[in-house]
């Protein structure tokens, strides 16, 4: 159980749908389906919109979208800090993602429905797996 | 194809989380209650439908005969998320439509633990809570409540009203969990759990079982039941219709509207003819939406709905006098029941101080998240 080798490894991605290539730039992938422009998360050979098979093709998502709705969450399980901003972006182009919306105050106030906002990727809060990688996770922040 | 008609109802006092009988117990407890409000044995009842979401997998409705009569008669155990209980209600009706039976028993039981739902781990890697938003419940319909604020300028204030009305409702239901009145502030001010959703505003966890027997018209005209009877006008389930934010959004409206729009042709009545609705209420929020998706208002007008009382008991379509999940308590399978045995009680003229006055016509709703709506429309007999 070398911690010193799983921490000499790259980061993982924390979801499947989040691609970290070798070469360029991180990026939210998509999976469009060809017989009627359904967008899904992840891997999938058929499509639950319109039943098609086999139609399914890997698309690159925009790292701009909009913010759909929110919530701010202030009580959760244990170990995980509040408040946090739980929010639904739609990305422009296509594909809604559900994330953490950062920098900016946690209070009704200072977010607006529809606001502009753009995908950044960072460390996953520090947590690790049992094995101890380390992993990258995709986050919202308000664009300039 | 015969009429169906609900002719033995009844529920537990909701109570405390965990505070309850083991499973089969409180089930039973339900399903006696239910026979010895139309005066009818176990030994009478050709099929049981048992709704139950915590315990799927332990065959709850054997047990339940395993304490009241082991009759041998068919067993089904149904689970479909908060939507279980009228699942099984619904279930039994379709046999009887089916004319396979004449007589079936329904019951839906729970026993819940503290605390928050969703969200809770699961999935290979890393913890996802707090880190890609959040799956707890509370969160969840937070989202779908703003997308109505996104929408129509829906208030913090409006959604906490819609908790003030149903804890007020409680006071006058002995069977409810808390018989509390909860003014604004005090719902506004409580611990936010996940904004707009506070501690108030999120439904209680409760140990609960609800029980029905229904017949079919011949079986009651033959025990001469007709009295108290209660016709099932429609009886409808959906899943949920693909949408564009599925995937990371629950979407409760669609599926509900489907519902609705299928039980009003099915009882051949307008959502004007309603007289009194239990909705699911499992949030404050959740309770905004419904109004509009059961077309009890137009589009956008849900807010105005919760200002002006008209949802309130003495205003034109009460919802959730019983006190709704928010403050009755939500033992998730016993739920869809529990509705139903509400609305029948007003049918019958029988719900005391919360009496909706010249009730005919009321409707039940419950969404099982992930999804499954399930709604009935239940009509008062003319003796």
């Amino acid at each position: 159980m070398a911690e010193s080798s799983a921490s000499a490894k790259k980061p993982l991605p924390v979801v499947d749908f989040l691609k970290l290539p070798d070469s360029g730039d991180p990026y939210l992938e998509g999976h469009k389906c060809q017989a009627c422009g359904a967008v899904f998360l992840g891997e999938r050979a058929i499509c639950s919109k319109c039943g098609a098979r086999n139609q399914m093709k890997a698309v690159k998502l925009a790292n701009t979208g909009t913010l759909y709705v929110y919530s701010i969450v202030h009580r959760s399980f244990p170990g995980i800090e509040v408040p946090y901003i739980s929010a639904i972006v739609d990305l422009d182009g296509g594909g809604t993602v559900k994330g953490n919306l950062i920098n900016i105050e946690p209070n009704p106030e200072k977010i607006r429905l529809g606001m502009p906002v753009e995908v950044v990727y960072k460390d996953a809060l520090g947590r690790k797996d049992r094995e101890g990688n380390s992993y990258t996770s995709y986050f919202f922040q308000p664009r300039r | 194809m015969s009429d169906v008609f609900v002719v033995g109802i009844d529920m537990t006092k909701f109570q405390k989380a965990g505070t309850g009988p083991s499973v089969d117990l409180l089930g039973a407890q339900a399903a006696l209650m239910a026979l010895d409000d139309c005066g009818l044995k176990i030994q009478q009842m050709e099929a049981l439908y048992c709704g139950n979401l915590g315990q799927a997998n332990a065959m709850v409705g054997q047990r339940v005969l395993q304490q009241i009569g082991q009759t041998g008669i068919p067993v089904v155990n149904c689970a479909n998320a908060c939507a279980t209980g009228a699942t099984a209600f619904r279930e039994a009706w379709m046999a009887i439509k089916a004319g396979a039976y004449d007589l079936v028993l329904a019951v839906g039981v729970e026993q819940m633990g503290a605390g928050l739902l969703g969200g809770g781990g699961g999935g290979k890697g890393i913890p996802k809570e707090g880190l890609l938003g959040s799956g707890t419940m509370p969160a969840v319909f937070a989202e779908a409540g703003m997308e109505h604020t996104r929408k129509y300028g829906t208030t913090f204030e409006q959604f906490a009203k819609v908790s003030v009305k149903n804890h007020h409702h409680s006071t006058m239901n002995p069977k409810s969990m808390y018989q509390i009145e909860t003014p604004i502030e005090t719902v506004m001010n409580a611990e936010m759990i996940a904004y707009p959703n506070t501690k108030l505003m999120c439904s209680v966890n409760v140990d609960g079982s609800a029980a029905a027997v229904l017949a079919s018209e011949k079986k009651v005209r033959e025990l001469g039941l007709m009295k108290r009877a209660v016709r099932v006008k429609a009886s409808v389930l959906t899943s949920d219709p693909w949408q564009e934010r599925d995937l990371v959004m629950p979407d409760v409206n669609t599926c509900t509207r489907l519902a609705a729009k299928k039980a009003y042709e099915m009882a051949g009545v307008g959502a004007r003819d309603i007289n009194l609705v239990e909705l699911h209420d499992c949030f404050a929020t959740a309770e905004i939406l419904h109004y509009e998706n059961l077309g009890l208002c137009g589009d956008g007008e849900a807010g105005k709905m919760i200002d002006t009382g008209e949802v309130a008991l003495g205003g034109r379509v009460p919802v959730n006098v019983s006190g709704g999940l928010l403050s009755k308590g939500h033992p998730l399978g016993a739920t869809g029941i529990a509705n139903i045995y509400e609305v029948s009680t007003h049918l019958r003229g029988e719900a005391g101080k919360r009496q909706v006055p010249n009730a005919r016509l009321g409707l039940t709703h419950v969404i099982g998240l992930g999804s499954a709506c399930g709604i009935h429309i239940l009509e008062k007999v003319s003796a």
